[in-house]
């Protein structure tokens, strides 16, 4: 059996995770739109799964996968608490621009 | 250049150009929609890696049930008509800068680490089937295979609980 990073190399998903968080990291920034948010901290979850994964092959441990099945749990239960907050806030707003949620601050 | 180098790069393409149309499409349901091409390329990452299982769940939970989660999300909300107001200029100039120093600072470390990384070994030992996952999962991971039950309840709780509140105030 060969292993898959005699070819692509272990630098290559580190880049591919690192520059994938960043675009998660720029999404939450840029975007406005409640939704939208949650997606790009969906693409980070994401990303440090991959390289959970990768490592996980590098070091030949299956305790990386294992890791990954708990980070999706969560993320699952992230995104519906999430949702159901956002629908809340959009029934009494009218709106889930993140601009308007301003009333926590005195 | 092999074959798997070839795949892994059209992949990584893949995943990388549709996060980015993810956060600049201006309709939501259009972001879903490339959001469900990424976390179907990065299923391809985990096929490639030899992670059968993890691949398949990540199809399922992710591309199948939160991905359903949102897409229904917007459509109650009816936000497929576009009127978001954009950030100011200066704020979104500051995003662009912190993503362009984010990626350089990590990139920069993970490059000057890069001695710190072995040579790649193959024991040829089974780590990543059903069997293999299933065993290390209900040995060693057993209380915290409990404990992700039973928040996947209290949230499940939650989410039934924060929606249907402002019903019963009306």
């Amino acid at each position: 059996m060969n292993n898959i990073l005699n070819h692509i190399g272990i630098e290559n998903y580190i880049f591919l995770s690192v520059i994938l968080f960043c675009i998660g990291v720029f999404g939450v920034l840029y975007r406005r739109n409640a939704i939208i948010v949650f997606m790009s901290i969906e693409i980070m979850l994401n990303a440090v799964n991959l390289l959970f994964v990768a490592f996980s092959t590098y070091h030949q441990d299956a305790e990386g996968q294992v890791f990954v099945f708990f980070s999706m749990a969560v993320a699952a239960a992230e995104v519906a608490v999430g949702l159901a907050i956002l629908v809340s806030i959009f029934r009494n707003l009218g709106s889930i621009t993140i601009d308007n949620l301003k009333n926590l601050k005195g | 250049m092999s074959l798997v180098l070839i795949i892994f790069s059209v992949l990584s393409a893949i995943t990388l150009a549709t996060a980015f149309l993810t956060i600049f499409s201006k309709n939501p349901i259009h972001s879903a929609i490339y959001l469900v091409i990424c976390f179907f390329s990065i299923a391809g990452h985990y096929l490639l890696l030899n992670a059968q299982f993890l691949a398949i769940v990540h199809v399922i939970v992710y591309s199948g049930a939160i991905m359903i989660l949102f897409l229904f999300t917007i459509m109650l909300m009816n936000l497929n008509e576009q009127r978001e107001v954009h950030r100011p200029r200066i704020t979104r100039l500051g995003a662009i800068v912190s993503f362009c120093l984010i990626c350089l600072v990590l990139i920069a470390i993970f490059i000057n680490s890069k001695p710190i990384v072995g040579e790649y070994t193959t024991t040829g030992e089974d780590y990543q089937s059903i069997k293999v996952l299933g065993k290390v999962l209900l040995n060693e991971y057993m209380v915290p295979f409990e404990f992700a039950s039973i928040l996947l309840l209290v949230a499940m709780i939650g989410a039934v609980l924060l929606s249907k509140k402002e019903k019963l105030e009306k």
